[in-house]
């Protein structure tokens, strides 16, 4: 028998206790099944995202930047295969033991060691740290030899940037590590950190760097728990910079570049139709290379502690009073207004008188009487003088600015200076002092408050030379500019009408110029009559830069010198008539040198800045003589490579 | 059933067979199945250690719930307390000649098997206090002196396991316990005091945690505390359960588990590997079976006349239940980290063993129900 004791009422006690847990454990199901709902159904998604996370390691690695090319085809800026040493510290049995064991091979510094430390512990510890993004062939096979016993440390063969030539430094520019500064500025890095990746800092490699940048590969691994690849899952190759091609003509580059060789200065060269930038160099240069792999504190001083200041590209970015370059412009501009006519006749005795002071020509004994053509042959000072005091100083700046002086005009380029175009107005403004008489005088022979690029100059010639249109800089081939604009519309005519009512046949005759340009002249006749002066100047005995011409007809050209001071001559210094080459360095005139060629049928303009080089005459004309004749024999070259482009782009 | 109500002194084996509960039955097969195909799983998809080990181990314990099932109740009533205390002497063994592993020192080599004591103590403590509330009339139950003796059953065990220590088996046996004594009617105020005096004690019982126990409480808290440490398991466990979705990642796909990044995949967080390769339905289907077994012994329970059999059923469906709801609790984040296996499903001998004893007896009493406890 069943020997219970308590019968029944245990019994149903057990049953009322029970079913308070039977509904206790209902509660419990409801909480695991609300529980998995949430988790399974409602953050599904969430969930998937993170073991995805999990499962998958991306490694990020830079493309190779587009290639820079010249008008020839030649690079200028190109890629090169480089020896790299990656190190994954997870990877890494023994991390502070590897990386002594590194350091002794590769012999690097304790600084160097300390900064790779640092950035280990700054990143994920499956993101691979460049122990060296730039290794001899020596260190690298010396580290493969090694290689088994170091775990953790990959060998990569990788590219990066490298320049030939030094001569483009500044219109190229250079590339460098990422820093805080591109982040802010250019939005498109913001996904594009990887190990490697440099980003365009100056010049072009900084205006094209959107698009010569490429876009930025991946690798995807799946990966346990424990970091270990498993297998690669994905790659994906990133795609290459593009590649641009430029206006450039590196022979000149490297000619020009090497005219300047121990001097400081600029040189600019373009063609006066299409605006393109042919030569632009800067003097001293350095060499870019070193700011590919990170450049050396005692390289970085020497840089920036430099008399001539090697970074700065001076062709845009140095600044000068044109001197008497501005000649030419300050007599269309009297010629426009018709304040003057060309046979006003003015004497010069060496200097001019107004209101008690004295205005001196650069010849001490005068030019006698001169009408305007002999005033620009032979840079009569005080024949400017008189010619600036009847224009004044704000219709002169109008007809500066309309010349391209006082703006930047080589768009992209963060270093580009605007310059200075100075009137009454722009006085009141910057200085807050009325505007005298006598810097009126000044300004008519390129002295005074003009600041000017030597980019500026060219253009200004440029646009002189080729008959006063507004034609405009450019420099990578492909980009719209108002030619091409132009060039298009008459390669794509809207109706069969259009087609023959354009002139096809007068596309690049200098004399009847229809590229769509503005025309900045009232009569054609002023600017032809500068044209001549400044051929005068060049190819007639006494005339400034004489002793610079090309007597071949084909390579005539025509130019205009300048000398600017960079200091006041007192009347003492004046009368000791002290030499400038026996002056300091930093008080010696810049030399300044614009023209263009070939006089009969003008293609170019050049401007040529020497600092303190003395007079325009003797140091920056003889220099644009060497310029001129070697892009005058390229020429023909220059011209066969555009007609075969005419198809597609200008 | 054939012949209710008269009292059967005679059973054939023929007999035994046909009352078996065809349901429960059918449910622990299925889980056992269930459970080869995500050990298979977590041996990465071949057939290898574990895999076999769970295999041959679910074949012995099923064969031993029918062995178990098909003995008398009143043998398994009489040899009640001699069970408990044999499995007491075993865990006071088990701190002199145990097996260290983890720093946690729990397991008896019997060169077969390593045998986890604290495992059948979860068995042994409800089979005790069965017998004992079943031997007292009701009146006694809430007496001082009634009380004194299941208290002691209780804490013994409780304690010694706690120091091996071993908090999650612990708070295991001491639940089963409990859940038997609050069935057999004591007072609502006893544990009500038996609560008070466990939270007085709970500032002295957490200063003796080990630092990694203090951590897993914390971390439950706060699991974003520490991603990589402590939180990591919880983190990851939910990562593959949410990942699963509806229909799961498939079968032998279940990235976590496979990649290493689930601990413990093949004991604890076996439900979590489960759920990430079947998805909602796969957890839900397996929720469902356990509910089932647990109404199915509450069902058995109901229909026994005994009190020890009641009480038993009863006790042992409510511990089943808390020991699936526990682990389900832990993998899904909503308790922390205890260390509580999941019945048959998780990898682990001892476990099984228990749970195939217990159900045996439940069995057993189902179908001895009409016979005497003697």
């Amino acid at each position: 028998m069943i020997s219970d004791s308590g019968g029944g009422s245990k019994i149903r006690l057990i049953g009322r206790r029970m079913f308070i847990l039977t509904a206790a454990k209902a509660v419990v199901v409801f909480g695991v099944v609300g529980r998995l709902i949430s988790l399974q159904i409602n953050e599904s998604k969430k969930y998937k995202t993170l073991s995805d996370k999990n499962r998958f390691r991306e490694w990020k690695f830079a493309p190779p930047r587009g290639v820079i090319k010249d008008y020839f085809d030649e690079e200028i800026a190109s890629n090169e295969k480089v020896f790299q040493l990656h190190l994954i510290p997870e990877n890494a049995e023994n991390l502070s033991a590897l990386i002594f064991r590194l350091k002794n091979i590769l012999k690097m510094s304790d600084k160097a060691v300390s900064k790779i430390q640092k950035k280990i512990k700054s990143q994920k510890p499956w993101d691979p740290v460049i122990i060296s993004d730039n290794l001899t062939w020596a260190e690298f096979s010396r580290i493969n030899l090694f290689l088994h016993e170091l775990q953790g440390v990959e060998p990569i063969i990788s590219v990066a940037r490298v320049y030939r030539e030094q001569s483009s430094s500044h219109v190229i520019g250079y590339v460098s590590k990422i820093s805080k500064r591109d982040l802010q500025q250019k939005n498109y890095l913001a996904n594009m950190k990887a190990a490697g990746m440099r980003v365009g800092k100056t010049g072009l490699e900084n205006k094209l760097d959107s698009e010569i940048i490429g876009d930025i590969g991946h690798k995807r691994y799946e990966v346990n728990a424990f970091g270990k690849r498993i297998k690669e899952v994905s790659i994906d190759q990133g795609k290459n910079g593009k590649s641009y091609k430029t206006t450039l003509d590196l022979e000149l580059q490297n000619l020009s570049a090497n005219l300047l060789k121990d001097k400081a200065g600029a040189i600019c060269v373009m063609d006066i139709y299409r605006g393109d930038i042919i030569t632009m160099v800067s003097s001293p240069t350095f060499d870019p290379n070193k700011f590919v792999h990170g450049i050396n504190t005692k390289d970085w001083k020497e840089l920036i502690n430099h008399r001539d200041k090697p970074l700065v590209n001076k062709a845009i970015s140095g600044l000068y009073p044109p001197g008497s370059t501005i000649k030419g412009l300050v007599a269309i501009s009297a010629l426009e207004n018709d304040v003057v006519n060309t046979k006003m006749v003015q004497q010069c005795s060496g200097s001019i008188e107004l209101y008690g002071e004295k205005f001196h020509c650069w010849k001490k004994k005068g030019h006698g009487f001169v009408d305007m053509r002999k005033a620009i042959k032979e840079s009569c000072d005080v024949y400017f003088y008189e010619v600036a005091r009847r224009l004044g100083i704000d219709r002169l700046s109008e007809t500066a600015r309309a010349y391209g002086l006082g703006d930047t005009m080589v768009k992209g380029f963060h270093e580009e200076k605007t310059g200075v175009v100075p009137n009454t107005k722009w006085k009141k403004q910057r200085i807050g002092k009325s505007w005298y008489l006598g810097e009126t005088l000044h300004s008519g022979i390129g002295q005074g408050y003009w600041q000017t690029t030597p980019m500026q100059l060219c253009l200004m010639t440029a646009r002189i030379a080729n008959g006063g249109y507004d034609v405009e800089p450019r420099i990578v081939l492909g980009e719209k500019s108002k030619f091409s604009i132009f060039a298009e519309k008459k390669k794509n005519p809207k109706s069969l009408e259009e087609f023959f009512n354009s002139d096809l046949s007068n596309e690049f005759d200098d004399t009847t110029i229809d590229f769509g340009y503005k025309s900045l002249f009232k009569n054609q006749e002023n600017i032809n009559f500068v044209k001549d002066a400044f051929f005068g100047a060049t190819n007639e005995p006494g005339g400034t830069s004489y002793g610079s011409r090309l007597s071949k007809k084909e390579f005539m050209f025509a130019g205009k010198t300048g000398t600017s001071q960079v200091r006041r001559i007192t009347e003492k210094q004046r009368e000791l008539e002290i030499k400038n080459e026996d002056l300091p360095y930093e008080q010696r005139d810049h030399a300044l040198y614009v023209a263009f060629a070939p006089y009969n049928d003008p293609q170019y303009s050049i401007s040529v800045v020497v600092e303190h080089g003395g007079s325009g005459s003797k140091s920056a004309a003889p220099i644009a003589k060497k310029v001129i004749k070697k892009l005058l024999e390229r020429h023909p070259l220059r011209q066969k490579i555009h007609d075969n482009y005419k198809g597609e782009d200008v | 059933m054939f012949r209710s109500g008269s009292i059967q002194s005679h059973l054939t084996l023929r007999d035994k067979i046909f009352s078996l509960d065809l349901t429960l039955t059918i449910c622990i097969f299925l889980i056992g199945i269930i459970s080869f195909f995500a050990m298979y799983s977590t041996d990465g998809g071949h057939f290898a250690y574990h895999t076999k080990s769970h295999i041959i181990r679910f074949i012995i314990f099923f064969t031993l719930f029918f062995i178990i099932s098909f003995i008398k109740t009143s043998f398994w009533y009489s040899s009640a307390t001699l069970f408990y205390l044999g499995v007491l002497f075993l865990l006071i063994l088990v701190k002199y000649v145990g097996l260290t592993s983890s720093g946690s020192q729990r397991w008896l080599d019997l060169y077969f098997l390593n045998l986890q004591p604290s495992e059948l103590m979860k068995i042994g403590l409800i089979l005790f206090l069965a017998k004992y509330y079943h031997k007292i009339s009701s009146g006694d139950v809430n007496k001082f002196r009634y009380l004194a003796q299941p208290l002691l059953a209780l804490l013994f065990p409780v304690i010694l396991v706690v120091t091996q220590p071993d908090l999650g088996t612990s708070f295991l046996i001491a639940v089963g316990g409990v859940i038997v004594v609050w069935l057999a009617g004591v007072k609502m105020k006893f544990f009500a005091y038996l609560g008070g005096l466990f939270l007085l004690s709970a500032p002295v019982a957490i200063s003796f945690l080990k630092p990694y126990q203090k951590s897993r409480i914390l971390t439950f808290l706060d699991p974003s505390r520490d991603p990589l440490g402590a939180g990591y398991q919880i983190t990851q466990s939910k990562i593959a359960i949410g990942s699963g979705g509806l229909f799961g990642k498939g079968f032998l796909d279940g990235s976590q588990s496979y990649l290493d990044y689930l601990p413990e995949k093949h004991t604890d967080f076996i439900f979590t590997l489960f759920s990430e390769e079947f998805g909602f339905f796969g957890s839900m289907s397996i929720l469902l079976i356990y509910i089932l077994i647990t109404w199915r012994i509450v069902n058995i329970g109901h229909a026994l006349r005994t009190s020890f059999g009641r009480l038993y059923c009863y006790s042992f469906a409510t511990a089943f239940f808390i020991y699936v709801a526990v682990n389900m609790g832990m993998v899904l984040g909503l308790i922390p980290i205890v260390g509580a296996p999941l019945p048959i499903m998780s990898y682990g001998g001892s476990s099984m063993m228990a749970i195939m004893i217990g159900l045996g007896i439940v069995m057993s009493c189902k179908i001895h129900k009409d016979q005497a406890l003697g």
